[in-house]
Formats: structure tokens, C-alpha cells, sequence
């Protein structure tokens, strides 16, 4: 992820023949400046690559504090306030911190690169929306040292618990929120803005690889949900704030309300957060298995379905409020119905491998690890929809298992699948190989080792969000302390690899990888700074 | 790469303001929806709320075929040292007949205060089918300290409530309110649970055991 770009190399830009045409460009500052100006798609990519890091680095430590003092029954390390706190702040750092600027950062390095684009469509923009992350999250982080502590609320932040109960810290963590909120919708309306007018001549839409048609659906999940979301947290505000009754049943107002808007946003948000997952292992296993993608169409059509169906299905987050019968059943029918277009995209992921020539590099065993691991943390979410049973699994350790599953070797391991696979183009350099398989193996057991026993003490009733546990659960618990561990202290691998290989390593061509025929291969490894500034031939690929 | 951008900057600007558009009406939409929620919850019952105001009898005859049992749950607010009583916990009543029951409120605490009993009906299909002809959830009570008042609920089960609903249950919460503009604020962060103005007692149930 931290990869630095090349430097700006004239003699590797063909910028020089219309070098006229654009003189802002001759006047370069150095050093630091030159990252906090920059508009060049590249080097913001990269800078929401590290942020991203950054934030999964410090969210990882909140967990493993969480784990630490779930290792044994009891209270060991630290006091249950502060627990709530590391829960609440791990799930707030991951999604807007870690997930959502890691996709943010692919999408500003490789879109522009794989539709032929020579930047992003609104280069001052896409800056900015960077520079607001940073303020964001060190607004975030800073609330652990106010008075009263940060928010301890859980992640989901349901009022009354978050208004009425809530630290005073939570109007900074409003605020957050919505800075952060901002920089997610510039982002994403600067995604849409470069996808629909920058591609190269003679790309259609049903052209474009899987991860630009992902990102593109997903950026309209984000202009869609995001205002919903800023418009959640300011009736917050208003309720702490201004004696409003949004949320307030003493005033008239309802606690279910914040919820039915709450995951109306975030129902949405999760599919945000898988989308750009699904494009990047749409495009990595037809590399390695050097096979077309099976079913390039319907991958599409299923992405835009889930998409669409993301907005029917909010309510099975909240089975136990006390829904009526036919809601309960509406949900439960609207969810179950997203396993079809779900399934149809596993499907295709292996067909595409079937009969394939395929060969395992670091990339490849992220993204089979992603599609198996993905499909288990699926299936417990066809087991959580169904509403009598959710009954049994509400808030106990199985749901953490369930999207833990999706996000951890789902959304993260996507990431770094994208990573590997380009690194090269990054960085000019292949990363070291035996490192990476380490580094994958030591993930891929951490992983499994601390999410799967969360099923068998979810099912047998072990509460979440909770630092104490009877003595039953004990065994599962330090099984999934040992496993936290590994796969957190694995990833100071990864940040050793990326290191080693931004500064070194087996020299890349431009086409880096065997079965690689996207346009991104077409430009030499490291990309030059400047790509693209005429637009390149294409010529359609049959799907 | 300028005379591509040069070329298509109209059709980005067109883009942005179409997604700015949709940004807008999904920012209003979001709050668009309360009132929508409280309608759509009015005109179906699903949150439980009964009407705020007082509503008439429905002359009907009363079905004798049919008990249903009405029971009473009252519950207090941390931070406010009231209590509610109902005495009667539970009565049978026949869908149609008028019923009237009494509740007691006290303050125990050494200030006087304003609160408003909240109430909310299980099964929430029900909610549609009871009416409130006197209630003493329409208004805020203001009590002194130490000061305790009997409040009469006049409730009518309608006969169209659905055969399957054997048993409805009313809770009132307890919540402060405000006493005016100039203490507004005091008696919202008071009712925080942190609150440490040593008004404790009225958490639990009967510190009034010298009352």
C-alpha cells in the first residue's frame, strides 16, 4: 500500500511534444509541499494508499487491546469504559478510516490507468477530498484523549445511546464523521465524473474492467448514502445540542427512527465496502488463470443488483425492534434474494478458474483466499437473515464472525490482493516473493484462527461488545486472542514488503504479469507520472 | 492530455451538477423521512405511540364474548426522582366497554420538576385500537418536592381489535421535560446519566419508605 510513486522522470513522460499545452505542470514544489499540493492522480492515490495503512496499523492496535483483555475471563488489562471505547473506535478507524480511503486510493491510481484517462476528471478536487481524511481522523483519534473519553457507543452509534448517554466528546466525533463524510463524497463524485467522460476513445461502458464498473456503481451507492448519513448525525447533533427530539421519546421522537436511518445509510455502506472487492478479484483471477472473465456481462448486472437490492434490505439489521410480521418477512425474502446475484459472481470467479492455466503468485492467493473465505462470511449472512433465527444470533459473537469474515478476508484481503497484483506498476519492482507467501500463509491462518471459533461462541451465546465472558467460552476466546495476534503482527510483514519493494527488488516490465491485458499494462513499469496525455488506441475486447 | 480535458470539461461539469443534484435530494430525503416515518407509523401503529391528544368514545356495544387482558408497566428515567404507580397492574376488559384506571405519581427528590409520562402499547397493532378519552400523558406534570398526585386513565379497547392480540400491554416511561426557556438546559444535562446532583434515589424503587 505505502508505495511512493517514481520520481517525476522527463525522459519517461511523453509529455514533452505537447508540453505547452499545460505549464502548470513545469512548476514543481519539492519535498513536502509536492505531496500536499499535488494533484497528479498517482501520487493522491498513493497518499490515500498510506493513509490507509496508517489507520489499519492504529485500528489493528485498538483490537488487539480488545483481544488482549478477551484472552481470559475476568477483567485483566482494562476497564470496561475503556474497552467500549477501543470497540467503538476499531470499528469506526476500519470502515471510514482503513476500507473505505484503501478502495478510494486503488480507484485513484488504476481508473485513470484502465480506461486510458490521462488523471482524474477533477484533479483540485480529488487534493482536497484527500487532505480532509487526515483532519477527519486526527479529529477521531483525539477524542480518546477528552474528558470523558472517546465514543463508546459501538460503531453504529444508536441513539438514545450516542444523544442522551453519550460523552461529550461525541460532538467531535460528529464533526469527524462529517468531514469524513465530505471527503467520501467528492471522491466519489470525481470517480463518476472521470468513468463517464474520460475514457478512452472507442471504450463503451460495457467495455471497461470489472473493477472501473464496480467503482462506478459503488460511487453512486456513496452520492446516494453518504447525505443520508451526514443528515443522521445532524439530528444527533441537534438532539445534543439544541434540545431537538429527533431520537428523544421524551420529546416525542423515536430511538427505532435513528435506527431505520442509521442502516438505511449503512446497509448501503457495507455493500461500499465489498463492490470494489468484487471488481479487484474480477480482474486479478482471469490475470492468473490467464482465461477471459466468465460472465463479464452478468458480473455486471449482478453488482448493479446488489447494488439496487442494498436499499430493500436495511431493516434486517434490526429484527428484535420489534417489527411487525410482514416487515419481518419482507426483509428476511429481500436478503435472502441477495444471494442470488452474490452467487452468480462466485459462480463466475470459478468458472473463470475451471480449466484455467493457473498459477499462484501472492495476488492469486489473496483472491482465492478472498473468494472462499468471502463465500463462508456469506453464508452466515443467509443464516443471520433469516429472522427467527436472527432472534438466537442478535448481538452475540456470530454476527462479529459473520462480518468479520466479509470484511477482514473479504474487503482487507481484496486490498491486498490488489496490492501484489500492483506493486509492480507502482512500484517498477516485483515484491519479494518468498516474504509474500509468508505473509499470506501467517494472514490466512491468523485469520481463520480468529474469526472462525467466533461462530461456535457466537452460537453458544457469548454477547459482543462485551470484556467479560463466563467461563465457557474461555477456550474459543483464547483462540481467537492467539489468532488476532498472528494476523495483526503478520501485517508488519506486509509493511516491510511494500517498503523493500518501493525501494528494490526483481525489475518489472510493463507488462508485468503473464495474463494481464488490461490498459494499465500497456504503460511502463513504474508508471511514469504522466500517462495517457494522448489517448491511447483501443480496441475492444470481446467478453 | 489538456485538449482531452479541454474537450470534455463541459460534459464533467454536467456530470457534477447531476450528481450535486442527487447529493441535495438524498441530504433532504434523510430528513424527509422523520415526518414520513411519523406518518407512516401513525397511519399503521407500528411504533406503539397512542394519539396525543384525547379521543371520543366509539359507542359500540360491548363484546362479551371476548377478554382481553390490559396490563400496566410504569418505569422512571435516571435522573428524574419520580415514580409511577399503577394501581392496578393488570384488568380483564371486553373490547368496546370503557375502563378507568388510576396512577399515582411522586416526587421524591427535594426539587420540583416537570416530566410527561410516554406511553407505548404491545402488541403495537393494538395501538390503533385504543382510545384515550382522559389521560394524564397528554400533559406535563409539574410536582413539588415530596408532592404526589392521582391521575385517572379512561381507555377504550375498540371492537375491531384483531382476534389474535389476547393481551396489550401499555408502558409509561417517565421523562423530564423542560420547565422553561431559562433552565432548559439544566434539566437536560441533569437528566444525564452521570448526573451526580444527588438526585439518585429516584433510580431505584423506594427510597420513599419515610414519605
Amino acid at each position: 500500500m505505502a508505495s511512493l510513486p517514481p520520481k517525476h522522470r522527463l525522459e519517461s513522460s511523453a509529455s514533452e511534444a505537447s508540453s505547452a499545452g499545460h505549464d502548470e505542470h513545469h512548476y514543481r514544489p519539492g519535498g513536502l509541499m509536492r505531496w500536499v499540493l499535488t494533484t497528479n492522480h498517482k501520487e493522491i492515490g498513493t497518499l490515500y494508499l498510506i493513509f490507509s495503512l496508517t489507520m489499519f496499523l492504529i485500528g489493528g492496535v485498538f483490537a488487539l487491546v480488545v483481544r488482549a483483555e478477551l484472552f481470559q475471563p475476568g477483567l485483566q488489562l482494562v476497564q470496561p469504559e475503556f474497552f467500549n471505547q477501543m470497540t467503538t473506535m476499531h470499528g469506526l478507524i476500519m470502515v471510514f478510516g482503513a476500507v473505505m480511503p484503501a478502495f478510494v486510493g486503488l480507484a485513484n491510481w488504476m481508473v485513470p490507468l484502465q480506461i486510458g484517462a490521462p488523471d482524474m476528471a477533477l484533479p483540485r478536487l480529488n487534493n482536497f477530498s484527500f487532505w480532509l481524511l487526515p483532519i477527519a481522523f486526527t479529529l477521531m483519534l483525539s477524542t480518546l484523549f477528552m474528558p470523558g473519553g472517546a465514543p463508546n457507543f459501538g460503531w453504529t452509534f444508536y441513539a438514545p445511546l450516542s444523544t442522551t448517554y453519550a460523552p461529550p466528546s461525541t460532538t467531535f466525533f460528529i464533526l469527524s464523521l462529517h468531514i469524513a463524510g465530505i471527503s467520501s463524497i467528492l471522491g466519489a463524485i470525481n470517480i463518476i465524473a472521470t468513468i463517464l467522460n474520460l475514457r478512452a476513445p472507442g471504450m463503451r461502458l460495457m467495455d471497461m474492467t470489472l473493477f472501473v464498473w464496480t467503482w462506478l456503481i459503488t460511487a453512486f451507492l456513496l452520492i446516494a448514502v453518504m447525505p443520508v448519513l451526514a443528515g443522521v448525525v445532524t439530528m444527533m447533533l441537534m438532539d445534543i445540542n439544541f434540545g431537538t427530539s429527533f431520537f428523544n421519546a421524551g420529546g416525542g421522537g423515536d430511538p427505532v427512527l435513528f435506527q431505520h436511518l442509521f442502516w438505511f445509510f449503512g446497509h448501503p455502506e457495507v455493500y461500499i465496502m465489498i463492490l470494489p472487492a468484487f471488481g479487484i478479484v474480477s480482474v486479478i483471477i482471469p490475470t492468473f488463470a490467464r482465461k477471459r472473465l466468465f460472465g463479464y456481462a452478468s458480473m455486471v448486472y449482478a453488482t448493479a443488483s446488489i447494488a439496487i437490492l442494498s436499499f430493500l434490505v436495511w431493516a434486517h439489521h434490526m429484527f428484535v425492534v420489534g417489527l411487525p410480521l410482514v416487515a419481518e418477512l419482507f426483509f428476511m425474502y429481500s436478503t435472502m434474494l441477495i444471494a442470488v446475484p452474490t452467487g452468480v459472481k462466485v459462480f463466475n470467479w470459478i468458472t473463470t478458474l475451471f480449466r484455467g492455466s493457473i498459477s499462484f503468485e501472492p495476488a492469486m492467493l489473496f483472491a482465492i483466499a478472498f473468494v472462499v473465505l468471502f463465500t463462508i462470511g456469506g453464508f452466515s449472512g443467509l443464516m443471520l437473515a433469516i429472522s427467527p433465527a436472527d432472534f438466537q444470533y442478535h448481538d452475540t459473537y456470530f454476527v462479529v464472525a459473520h462480518f468479520h469474515y466479509v470484511l477482514v478476508p473479504g474487503a482487507v484481503f481484496s486490498i491486498m490482493a490488489g496490492v501484489y497484483y500492483w506493486l509492480p506498476k507502482w512500484t517498477g519492482h516485483y515484491p519479494h516473493l518468498r516474504l509474500s507467501q509468508w505473509h499470506f500463509w501467517l494472514s490466512m491462518i491468523g485469520v481463520n484462527l480468529t474469526f472462525f471459533p467466533m461462530h461456535f461462541s457466537g452460537l453458544a451465546g457469548m454477547p459482543r461488545r462485551i470484556p467479560d465472558y463466563s467461563l465457557q467460552f474461555a477456550d474459543f476466546n483464547m483462540l481467537s486472542s492467539i489468532g488476532a495476534f498472528m494476523f495483526g503482527f503478520s501485517q508488519l510483514l506486509f509493511v516491510v514488503i511494500v517498503i523493500m519493494c518501493v525501494r528494490g527488488g526483481k525489475k518489472a516490465p510493463a507488462k508485468a504479469w503473464d495474463g494481464a491485458e488490461d490498459l494499465e499494462w500497456t504503460v511502463p513499469s513504474p508508471a511514469p507520472l504522466h500517462t495517457f496525455e494522448h489517448p491511447p488506441q483501443y480496441r475492444p475486447v470481446e467478453h | 492530455m489538456t485538449d482531452v480535458v479541454e474537450d470534455r470539461s463541459p460534459q464533467v461539469r454536467r456530470t457534477v451538477v447531476k450528481t450535486l443534484v442527487v447529493l441535495a435530494g438524498m441530504f433532504g430525503f434523510a430528513f424527509a423521512l422523520v415526518p414520513l416515518y411519523d406518518v407512516f407509523c401513525q397511519v399503521t401503529g407500528l411504533n406503539g405511540k397512542t394519539s396525543t391528544s384525547a379521543q371520543t368514545l366509539v359507542h359500540e356495544e360491548v363484546d362479551t364474548e371476548r377478554t382481553v387482558t390490559m396490563q400496566f408497566v410504569t418505569r422512571g428515567s435516571a435522573g428524574l426522582p419520580w415514580k409511577l404507580e399503577a394501581h392496578s397492574r393488570q384488568v380483564r376488559v371486553h373490547p368496546g366497554q370503557s375502563t378507568e384506571v388510576y396512577f399515582t405519581f411522586r416526587n421524591l427528590g427535594d426539587q420540583a420538576l416537570v416530566a410527561r409520562a410516554v406511553p407505548s402499547v404491545t402488541p403495537s397493532p393494538a395501538s390503533l385500537h385504543l382510545r384515550k378519552l382522559a389521560c394524564f400523558c397528554f400533559d406535563n406534570q409539574r410536582l413539588a418536592p415530596g408532592e404526589s398526585f392521582e391521575a385517572p386513565l379512561v381507555f377504550q379497547l375498540t371492537r375491531d381489535l384483531p382476534e389474535e392480540i389476547k393481551t396489550v400491554t401499555l408502558v409509561y416511561t417517565l421523562y423530564p421535560q423542560d420547565q422553561g426557556p431559562d433552565v432548559a438546559v439544566a434539566t437536560v444535562a441533569d437528566g444525564a446519566p452521570g448526573s451526580d446532583k444527588g438526585r439518585r434515589p429516584a433510580s431505584g424503587e423506594d427510597p420513599g419508605g419515610e414519605a
